[in-house]
């Protein structure tokens, strides 16, 4: 863990994020925005056969390093995760994940945080919508 | 003058501290802070309610301070000047008070795009309520007021709201012949001078607004204290913000009556020691001269504007003409956001502030997510615009940017 936060991978995803772009048909979609220094994140979802399970995962975005590199590795943690096990994930999966102690560093922690929001979001939403039909 | 702050003094991740934020909050000065100290060590008491002596002190104290701030801004009475908790409820204050009473379905708000959030919401949400036209007034390429739009929307409008000086652009706005053009038209202007009065000397009754809003903390005071000029006969006009006790004359079980100005508008107990921190302020900053500080602070945002200039990929989001701005200098570095920006800034000890500054209807106008900011203040050197430079090469050689 390293509290130097712009190491060479976070730069390199950066630049050339993974997992980004959109999937069409997506099975959930949401977006969110950090009004503190405008990062904006859009994810598209799509599930398996039994709605349960995460296939895939894209996005798109624009902000700082931190919350768009953090966006890109989501994407790969969360494929083939259960929408359960992903809306238990928090702030010690993040920094796990980004291999930078945000810890004490909370405004940065938001921008790190906000992939992690959206999708939380997007299957809140979607729990929602199945709990009504 | 540096010797006299002591925050100033401190190591930031082992680097001189160099702090470029001003424009959000200033430093206190040892003056300032000791005042404030010295209320609550040796005469804290409520003021004008108890007849023993260090009420006596306190009250004394507290309205030598209101008579300060009258001189400061040349306002003709301290009747004129009341207190607030800062820029934006003195605004607020106007809002309720006048702007709920005044204005009616269809009258005309003029406001620009440059306000801060505190001079737009109010004026925004008060028209929502109220069935009023809200106008917002646009900038040139200069990033200057569009006058002749201006002067087109004032037409047959009630209130004016508009800025002094831009947090983000740094631009000044001709508010004098802002308030000729509204008067002419019969309207009233509020002048947000959260910006202002800390740069440059500032004449109410030169300007001749009828409203002028400003804060202490961003004038080397404290924060939870502001200020609300308004002229006489609006303020009598205007009916209380809060209701409670000091802001009363007479209370029965059926009525009350108002007190006189300005205590109508000021109910409770008052932030005292913020009060006498503010009038420490307004004599530290007087006794450099407001004049001169103008002087420091153009010559450092001269250098500021050259330097940056010459940072390959470096826009700066304002105007170059340093008679027409303050030392708010608002930049963009092509291919690092600014949040990356401010915490490799950071890294090296310099504080500036990213964001959208509390103006994103401006940003938006300018079709920017965020900006980077660095703003001066009388304890800035031009080496604290070399640490700003170095770093910003510093930050774009990280992140591989040319």
């Amino acid at each position: 863990m390293s509290e130097d936060i712009y190491q060479e991978f976070i730069l390199e995803l950066y630049k050339n994020p993974v997992n980004f772009g959109k999937i069409e048909n997506a099975d959930l979609h949401e977006q969110s925005f950090n009004p503190l220094c405008g990062d904006k994140i859009e994810m598209f979802i799509k599930l398996d056969a039994g709605r349960k399970k995460i296939e895939d995962v894209k996005f798109i975005g624009n902000g700082c390093a931190i919350s768009q590199a953090s966006a890109s590795l989501l994407t790969e943690e969360l494929k083939g995760k259960t929408l359960e096990e992903v809306d238990k994930m928090g702030k010690e999966e993040i920094i796990k994940m980004i291999k930078i102690d945000l810890s004490k560093n909370p405004s940065r922690l938001k921008c790190a945080m906000l992939g992690l929001e959206v999708v939380k979001k997007a299957i809140n939403t979607s729990v929602k919508e199945i709990q009504r039909i | 003058m540096k010797k006299d702050f002591p925050i100033l003094e401190r190591k930031i991740n082992g680097h001189d501290f160099v702090y470029l934020d001003s424009a959000a909050t200033s430093q206190k000065p040892r003056q300032v802070i000791e005042a404030m100290n010295d209320y609550y060590t040796n005469y804290n008491a409520n003021v004008h309610r108890g007849v023993y002596k260090i009420s006596e002190e306190a009250s004394e104290k507290y309205d030598d301070a209101r008579s300060k701030v009258k001189n400061f801004i040349n306002a003709s009475s301290e009747q004129e000047i009341i207190y607030t908790k800062g820029t934006t409820e003195s605004i607020n204050l106007v809002m309720r008070s006048w702007g709920e009473k005044f204005i009616k379905k269809g009258d005309k708000i003029v406001t620009t795009i440059m306000e801060h959030h505190s001079n737009f919401v109010p004026w925004q949400q008060l028209a929502s309520k109220t069935g009023a036209i809200f106008e917002v007034v646009g900038i040139n390429k200069n990033y200057e007021l569009d006058e002749s739009e201006l002067e087109r929307k004032i037409k047959g409008a009630k209130l004016v709201a508009v800025t002094h000086a831009s947090n983000v652009l740094g631009t000044i706005n001709p508010v004098e012949k802002i308030c000729k053009i509204a008067h002419d038209n019969d309207a009233v202007v509020l002048v947000d001078g959260a910006q202002s009065i800390p740069h440059f000397p500032v004449d109410v009754r030169k300007i001749d607004c009828d409203f002028f809003a400003f804060s202490g903390h961003k004038m080397l005071g404290p924060t939870g204290i502001g200020v609300l000029y308004g002229k006489k006969e609006l303020l009598e006009s205007m009916d209380p913000f809060n209701y409670g006790g000091d802001m009363i004359s007479e209370v029965h079980v059926d009525k009350s009556e108002w007190n006189k100005l300005p205590y109508k508008f000021e109910a409770g107990t008052p932030p005292i020691a913020e009060v006498i921190g503010l009038g420490a302020a307004i004599s530290y900053l007087e006794k450099i001269g407001m004049k001169k500080i103008r002087e420091h602070e153009k010559e450092l945002t001269n250098y500021a504007i050259e330097m940056l200039s010459k940072i390959k990929n470096c826009k700066i989001i304002g105007s170059v003409d340093v008679d027409k701005r303050l030392g708010a200098i608002t930049f963009d570095i092509a291919g690092i956001h600014p949040h990356d920006l401010a915490s490799l800034l950071n890294e090296k000890g310099i504080a500036i502030r990213t964001g959208h500054h509390c103006a994103m209807p401006l940003h938006e106008y300018l079709k920017l997510n965020a900006t980077a900011r660095a703003s001066f203040y009388i304890y800035n050197e031009k080496k604290d615009v070399d640490a700003l430079v170095d770093s910003i090469n510093y930050a774009k050689k990280i992140f591989g940017v040319k």
